[in-house]
Formats: C-alpha cells, sequence, structure tokens
C-alpha cells in the first residue's frame, strides 16, 4: 500500500508572529520556517504503518516555493521513502493545493492520504476535505487512532464531548489531529540519507491545475490586547460579572 | 520561560558567505557536505534545542543535580534528554567514521553545539567533556583502549571525563600529585584527590571513562613527570561487558553560583585499595597531550560565550518587544510604548546583538580554518591556516566568554527589577556565563598563552599577517558607498593601527620586561578580539552589501547586517585605542603598587 503525506511548509510554531504595518498579511521576512505540525504527525503516522509492513511507500508532496524542498527534506528524514515538489511562487489556497494534490493521486494512485487537519498559519482546515470531494473518496478527519485491515481504515476522531470510530473504505483521506502521535526527532544519520533519496520537482502548468486565488484577503489584524485582570470579592460577584459583563452565561 | 530559537539564518550567512563552507566541502572527506545538507541539519538541531533541551533550562538550574550516598543524580528530565540526545546520533556528530561517528566538519559540529549550548548550557557539558576524553583516545589511545571505549562514548553509551585539576594544581598543572602505580600487568592503580570535575558522576549512563592526569613512581618533577591514564567507573571486559566497579568515587559535588545542573564533582581515587587505569600514550606526556587537546576544549568553551550571549540577547529582546512604560522621546501626546522604543534600550540590544554576531563571525571563520589547517591538501595552507587557529583560539575562549559575562549582565538590565528576578531567568544566563571565562584557563592564563606562545614566539608574524588583513578590509569598506561604511573603514583602520603599536610594544618588551608585558596581557586579548570581531563584521557588511547590490531575496537581513556592523564599529572598534593606551602605558600604574599599600 502506498500512502501519500502532503506537507506545508509555514512559520514556526515557536515564532511570535507579527502583522505587517500596512495589514497585508503576518511578516514572514527573517522568519524561522518549519513543517506543519499537524503534517509531521501524519509523516510519522505514515512511516510507522510502513514500520509495522501495512504501507509499502511513503511519498511526500509539498506545494509552494522551492524552499518547500528543505520541508520535504525533513520529511524524508522522519522516514518518507521519496518526494515531489510543486514549484510554485504563486499564493496557494486550500482549493488549488486540493486540485494539484488531485493532479498527483492521479498519476501516483496512492490507497490512502493522510494529511494534517489544518495548517497552523491559515488555520483553513478544508483541503483535506476538498481532496476528498474532488476524488469522491471517503473522509475521516482529526484522528487521533488509526488501524489499516483488509482494505478498510478504522478512524478514531475526536469531536465535541467524546470519541467516534468510523470505519472507511480505501482509497480514503485521513486527517491527523494532535493525539495520533508524537512524531520522532529525526537522527542524525537518517538526515545524511535523506538526501540522497529521489526529490522530484514539478509545478502547476505540468499538472494542468489552475491556482489562481478565489479569495481576497481585506486586511490582517493583531488580536486586542488583554487587558487587566480583576480580582473578585466571591463567587456571586464572579457569576454576575460573567453573566452581565462578560455577557457568556 | 524565554524560549530559545536556533538562529539558523544568521549560521547559514556566517557558515556559507563568511567563514567559507564551499572551501570545506570541498576538502577530501567532505564529500557528502553540501549546503542543503548544512541546512537540514541545523534545522532538526534546532528542533531539538527547541523543544527538548531548552525547556529543561530553568527548572535544571532550579532543581541542580543532587548527591547521596556516594552517588549523584541529575535534574529531572535530564535522562531522557540524554537518551533522545544519543539515540537521535547527536554525540557523534564530529566523530571518526571507524568508531560510529559521522565525521562531519567542524563548521558544521560548532554550529550545532552552539544550539546545544544556548538552548542548555549545563546540559551540553556532558557531551562536551565526552568530546574530549574521545579525542584523547583518538590521539593516544591503544588499539586496545579505542576497541573498549570509543565506540560507545561516541555512540553516547558511555560518558566521559577529563580530571586534570586537584585542590593545590589548577591553572598549574605541573603540580598535579595523584599516584600512578604499576601493577606488573599493564594495568595501573591511582591514589589522589581531583575537584571541580565536571559530570564525575551521573546517572544517565551506565558507566564512565575518566581520563586522569597522575604521577608515575619514578617521575620526574614539573611538567614533564605527568601521565594521562584511563580509569573507567565500571571495569570492562575483553568483551565490552561491565565487570566490578571500580575504585573512583564521587564524594561530593560543590554548590555553585550556576550551571547548577551539571555536576561538579570531588572524586576520590583509591580510597578503598586503588582505582585500576590504563596508560593513555606514553609515559611522562599527559600534559604534553592536554596541549594538543586544549585548542579543541578552549574553542569549545568559546563558544559557550557565544551561545550564553546569544541565549541572553533572545530573552532580552523578548521582554524589550513587550514591556511597556513611558513615552516616546520626542512624540509629543503619544501613548505609552513598548521599552523598545527608548534609544538606550535600543543600544542595550545592540550591543548584545552586534557583540554575539561578531563572536559567532569569528568563532566560525577559525572553525573553517581549523577544517582547512587540518585537511587540506597543500602543506603551506595547512600551516597558515594552523597558525591563524593558535593565533585566535585564547581570543575566541578569553574575548567570547569575558563579552558573555558583559551581554548577559546587559540583558539583565533590559529587563529592569524584573532582571534581578530568578523566575524571569535572564539572571541564569549571567550566572551560567561566569563560569566561562574560569575553567578551562582563566583568561589571564590565555593571555598569558597569547602572549608568549602566540605573538612573542613567532616574533609577531601570525598577528602582523591579521593585521595586514584588516587593513585590506578596512581599505575595501572605504571603496563602498554610504555612511556606514566610511564609519566601518575609518575604525578598522584606528583600531588596526591601535593593535600594531600594542604588538610593537610586546615584542619589544615580552623579552627585556615580561612583567610589564603580562601587565597588560588581559587588555592585549581583549584588543585582538575587538579587531578580530570587528574585522569579522566589517566583511560581512561587504558581503551583505554585494548581496543586495545584486538584488538577492531577504535583503532585510543584509541590511540588518550593514547597520550592525557598523554599529560594533562606532561601539566597540572605537575601544582599541583605549585598550591599545593600557597595554602600552598601563604597566607602571599596575605594577608599581608595593605589596604592603594593597
Ligand atoms: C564549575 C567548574 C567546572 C570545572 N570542570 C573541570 C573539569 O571537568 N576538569 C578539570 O580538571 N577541572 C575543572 N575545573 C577546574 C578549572 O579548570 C580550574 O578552576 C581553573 O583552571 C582555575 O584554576 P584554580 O581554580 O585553581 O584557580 P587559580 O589557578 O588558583 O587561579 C586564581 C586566580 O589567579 C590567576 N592566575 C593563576 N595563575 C596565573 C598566572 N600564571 N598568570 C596570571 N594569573 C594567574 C587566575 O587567572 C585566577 O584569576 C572546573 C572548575 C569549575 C569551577
Amino acid at each position: 500500500m502506498k500512502i501519500l503525506v502532503p506537507v506545508k511548509r509555514v512559520v514556526d510554531y515557536n515564532v511570535k508572529v507579527r502583522v505587517k504595518a500596512d495589514g497585508s498579511g503576518v511578516d514572514v521576512a527573517n522568519v524561522k520556517m518549519s513543517m506543519n505540525p499537524f503534517d509531521e504527525i501524519a509523516v510519522e503516522e505514515a512511516v510507522r504503518l510502513k514500520e509495522a509492513g501495512i504501507a509499502t511507500e511513503v511519498v511526500a508532496v509539498s506545494a509552494g516555493i522551492g524552499a518547500c524542498q528543505e520541508t520535504l527534506r525533513a520529511a524524508l528524514a522522519i522516514g518518507a521513502d521519496r518526494a515531489i515538489l510543486i514549484e510554485t511562487d504563486a499564493e496557494l489556497q486550500p482549493l488549488a493545493v486540493a486540485k494539484l494534490l488531485k493532479a498527483v493521486v492521479g498519476k501516483e494512485q496512492p490507497q490512502l492520504v493522510i494529511c494534517g487537519k489544518q495548517a497552523i498559519d491559515d488555520d483553513a482546515n478544508q483541503t483535506g476535505q476538498m481532496l476528498a470531494a474532488l476524488m469522491g473518496w471517503p473522509q475521516a478527519t482529526f484522528a487521533s487512532k488509526v488501524a489499516i485491515a483488509d482494505g478498510r481504515a478504522t478512524v478514531t476522531r475526536e469531536i465535541d464531548g467524546g470519541l467516534e470510530t468510523l470505519s472507511i473504505s480505501l482509497p480514503a483521506v485521513v486527517s491527523t489531529d494532535l493525539r495520533l502521535n508524537e512524531p520522532r526527532y529525526a537522527t542524525l544519520p537518517n538526515i545524511m540519507k535523506a538526501k540522497k533519496k529521489p526529490l522530484d520537482v514539478t509545478n502547476p502548468a505540468d499538472l494542468g491545475v489552475d491556482v489562481a486565488p478565489r479569495l481576497s484577503t481585506v486586511k490582517v489584524e493583531e488580536p486586542p490586547k488583554r487587558g487587566a485582570g480583576v480580582r473578585v470579592a466571591d463567587i456571586a460577584q464572579l457569576v454576575d460579572k460573567l453573566k452581565n459583563e462578560a455577557k457568556v452565561l | 520561560m524565554s524560549t530559545y530559537i536556533g538562529p539558523i539564518r544568521d549560521m547559514q550567512f556566517v557558515m556559507k558567505e563568511l567563514a567559507g563552507l564551499d572551501e570545506v566541502a570541498a576538502l577530501p572527506g567532505n564529500e557528502e557536505v553540501s549546503s542543503d545538507l548544512v541546512d537540514a541539519i541545523l534545522e532538526e538541531a534546532g528542533r531539538f534545542a527547541t523543544e527538548v533541551l531548552s525547556p529543561l533550562n530553568h527548572s535544571g538550574d532550579q532543581e541542580g543535580a543532587r548527591w547521596s550516598e556516594g552517588a549523584v543524580k541529575t535534574a529531572s528530565g535530564w535522562k531522557e534528554a540524554y537518551r533522545q540526545f544519543s539515540a537521535a546520533g547527536w554525540t557523534a556528530i564530529a566523530a571518526a567514521p571507524e568508531y560510529g561517528g559521522q565525521g562531519l566538519p567542524k563548521l558544521l559540529s560548532t554550529a550545532v553545539m552552539e544550539m546545544w549550548k544556548s538552548a542548555n548550557m549545563a546540559f551540553s557539558l556532558c557531551p562536551m567533556l565526552t568530546g574530549g576524553a574521545i579525542e584523547a583516545l583518538m590521539l593516544r589511545g591503544s588499539d586496545e583502549q579505542k576497541s573498549l571505549y570509543l565506540t560507545k562514548m561516541i555512540s553516547g553509551e558511555w560518558t566521559g571525563t577529563m580530571n586534570l585539576t586537584e585542590p593545590q594544581a589548577g591553572s598549574d598543572l605541573a603540580a598535579v600529585r595523584t599516584r600512578a602505580e604499576p601493577q606488573g600487568d599493564g594495568s595501573y592503580k591511582l591514589f589522589g584527590q581531583k575537584i571541580f570535575i565536571t559530570y564525575g558522576d551521573h546517572d544517565l549512563t551506565d558507566n564512565i571513562i575518566h581520563l586522569v592526569l597522575a604521577r608515575l613512581p619514578d617521575a620526574p618533577e614539573g611538567v614533564k613527570g605527568i601521565s594521562l591514564f584511563a580509569v573507567p567507573k565500571f571495569l570492562v571486559g575483553a568483551d565490552g561487558s561491565l565487570g566490578a566497579r571500580n575504585d573512583v568515587h564521587c564524594v561530593s559535588i560543590e554548590h555553585k553560583l550556576g550551571i547548577h545542573a551539571s555536576p561538579t564533582c570531588v572524586l576520590a581515587f583509591g580510597d578503598k585499595g586503588g582505582a585500576v587505569g590504563t596508560l593513555v600514550g606514553e609515559a611522562n606526556r599527559g600534559l604534553e597531550y592536554m596541549f594538543i587537546m586544549m585548542n579543541e576544549a578552549r574553542f569549545a568553551v568559546g563558544m559557550e560565550g557565544l551561545a550564553l550571549s546569544e541565549r541572553a540577547y533572545q530573552h532580552a529582546l523578548g521582554y524589550a518587544r513587550e514591556r511597556v512604560q513611558g513615552t516616546e522621546a520626542g512624540v509629543r501626546g503619544g501613548g505609552k510604548v513598548a521599552i523598545i522604543r527608548h534609544p538606550d534600550v535600543r543600544r542595550m540590544l545592540m550591543s548584545m546583538k552586534s557583540q554575539t554576531e561578531a563572536m559567532r563571525a569569528l568563532a566560525y571563520v577559525v572553525a573553517a580554518a581549523t577544517d582547512l589547517a587540518h585537511h587540506h591538501p597543500d602543506p603551506e595552507v595547512r600551516a597558515e591556516r594552523q597558525a591563524f587557529v593558535d593565533l585566535m583560539i585564547p581570543v575566541v575562549k578569553g574575548w567570547s566568554t569575558e563579552n558573555a559575562i558583559d551581554v548577559a549582565s546587559t540583558g539583565v538590565q533590559v529587563h529592569g527589577g524584573m532582571g534581578y528576578i530568578e523566575e524571569t531567568g535572564a539572571a541564569q544566563h549571567l550566572r551560567d556565563a561566569r563560569i566561562t571565562s574560569i575553567y578551562e584557563g582563566t583568561t589571564a592564563i590565555q593571555a598569558n598563552d597569547l602572549l608568549g606562545r602566540k605573538v612573542a614566539r613567532d616574533g609577531g608574524q601570525a598577528i602582523k599577517a591579521v593585521i595586514a588583513s584588516v587593513r585590506q578590509t578596512a581599505a575595501e569598506a572605504g571603496s563602498l558607498d554610504g555612511p556606514a561604511f566610511k564609519a566601518i573603514q575609518n575604525a578598522l583602520a584606528d583600531a588596526a593601527r591601535a593593535l600594531e603599536q600594542a604588538v610593537d610594544f610586546v615584542l619589544d618588551t615580552y623579552g627585556t620586561d615580561i612583567k610589564a608585558a603580562s601587565a597588560g596581557s588581559v587588555p592585549f586579548l581583549k584588543l585582538l578580539g575587538i579587531v578580530a570581531g570587528g574585522w569579522q563584521m566589517a566583511r560581512a557588511a561587504i558581503v551583505a552589501r554585494n548581496a543586495l547590490a545584486s538584488g538577492k531575496e531577504q535583503s532585510s537581513f543584509y541590511q540588518g547586517k550593514i547597520i550592525t556592523a557598523r554599529f560594533f564599529a562606532d561601539h566597540y572598534l572605537s575601544l582599541s585605542a583605549g585598550l591599545s593606551h593600557a597595554v602600552v602605558y598601563g604597566a607602571a600604574g599596575t605594577l608599581d603598587l608595593p605589596e604592603e599599600l594593597f
């Protein structure tokens, strides 16, 4: 079984992002970039399935600028077998990425796509679902446990108030939640081996996909600063404030 | 608590555009090294430093290593972090491939080491000292010692220590008294006490290999009578299995100003009949071996200065952006602002940033020179690079560590009152930095080495070659447009003149009045540090300028580099004249006061 894992290059989660003065977006110049943490979990899950003898090949794919190669190399160092970069300088929105992935899925014919549930830069939480819809495949999102047997995936997912278990037929799209696994640190020997693994570069035109944005960003601003806290005299006052000031009760 | 993030962009810049990664990658044996590989390794090391080592830095400081019943227990989280660290292969980065190492160049392992030290200096000392012990065994160990110990030390399964210091033998190792008695079967029994032994005992691994300086019964007095021994905590069978507990015991650990999580041990050898050890190399040549290894060890401690400066800077910068206090000077009716808007806070931040970047530039340039000195096919290039490395090692050690104390102290100042409060974490960097100018040879010992062995001995040849290069860089800066480059040119040319004057004084007086020369040795070391750091920052500004002219991406990084180099020129290179004055005219004031008037 072949698994395809899409990975995105995003601002590192440790970086405190700052909004550009003109409100057009966040400042990413000279900012540390890394693999989207949910995608790391996806790569880890795929590699574990390979180590367990369930998957035969893990292919990582990323869409974006040339520097995304670094992100792909990181996936190869964790244990993916090869990588594909869809290189473009264009701004990519979830639908465009889903279409690009559909084209790659068409070529690669994986049985399973494991992707992060969302990217921590735009928090869109759309690409996996869009890909499943475009392919007409079943999907199981927010996975906290994945088991593969007899051409089906049994996926436990985190929902409000509990866990839900789905059984879906393959091929399918699974998106990862935070508790699915704890990704390993790549070892130095594996980082060195990753350099020798194949990394193919293609582009949207070759894949026949129009990536023109459908949405435009109107404005990006900082969240309001948190005001100073107040000390309440007793529970009654707290409940009163929650009801009448904060209006959350 | 502040999170450390590896300054990967600056590391890449210095490695690739200043220190000559391409040249290092072209050396025989470095076929696998490439720009991409460097990026990948820096990324992953940075991740490990941020996610595993950095979160334990403050908790380790608060909890500290603890001793009870003859054994050391490391702080919470240490054991698991060490397991992950060695499992990921980081202990093996620079070690020899024939014993399982990766054999990567020093330029690369240096940048990686910087991140361990920034993230958690107390942790980093364990692999660092092990690295020293590995090097000693590689250098002079017998085949048997190598096969018994090296693979396991390189994989991190066992650690190593360096046992030099005794109560009466610190800077002056000739005074070592620990005895080694031959047993007639090729082994020795050691008796004596060592103090201040870093990671002399711990619970991270099953065994520890101590490298110990001691005297044979018939050894001559002084420096020529000291030998080096390998003494395992648990004896090792020929098949590598662990045997009996050896007679070396940790009898206490020190309570220190900083690096609380690094156990500093008093080790007793032979209280119960003798600690079994084997001789490393030849008898009576132990100190000589230490000298060969000294470059490596001193360089590594210099890196601690750089690393703690970076950490303190990141910490202070984060606070300066958040802390709101006062209004902006010259702005009427404006609101309250973050303190980074105050000119003096900017001055402090720029002083931290510019010194850190200057130290990094110099250290990496020296690391690359070390790679060339060891592996370049042309013997002339090797010799020339080695002379440069030898000259600069005491500077990287002495200058960077003294700076770190200053930078970390400035970091506390940026925080105001919160800086003095332990919970903030800024004070820890200062406390941790304070040891770096003491161990592995105090700053005075570095300065003595610089003056005697590195400047006077070759008649100033190596240092004059540096001065010539500095002047060339100054002229190059002068040929570029803009006030920043004029400022850099002037400051660098003046600094070169000041250094030359101090060098001439040292060459004139070292043979005739060594006390007068020595009185100015530490100012001389600082002077050379400032000139060498300013020289590298000027080179960096020129590279940045050319990159901007060619329209490369990330222009803001390069613009920042030019401004930072200019700050260093105006605020630090400008101190050269004063330091040179202290070297040339300062001896009288230092030496004239009769001892009883102190
Ligand atoms: C936390 C810690 C960890 C350590 N780890 C290790 C370790 O792992 N292994 C190990 O072997 N040792 C270790 N040491 C010992 C350390 O290397 C010594 O403390 C150091 O070399 C200084 O020696 P000393 O303490 O005897 O000071 P002294 O030599 O007594 O120095 C006192 C002062 O006199 C000055 N001075 C001495 N001689 C001269 C001279 N010739 N010219 C000018 N000035 C001079 C010094 O600069 C200093 O200012 C450690 C020490 C500490 C505190």
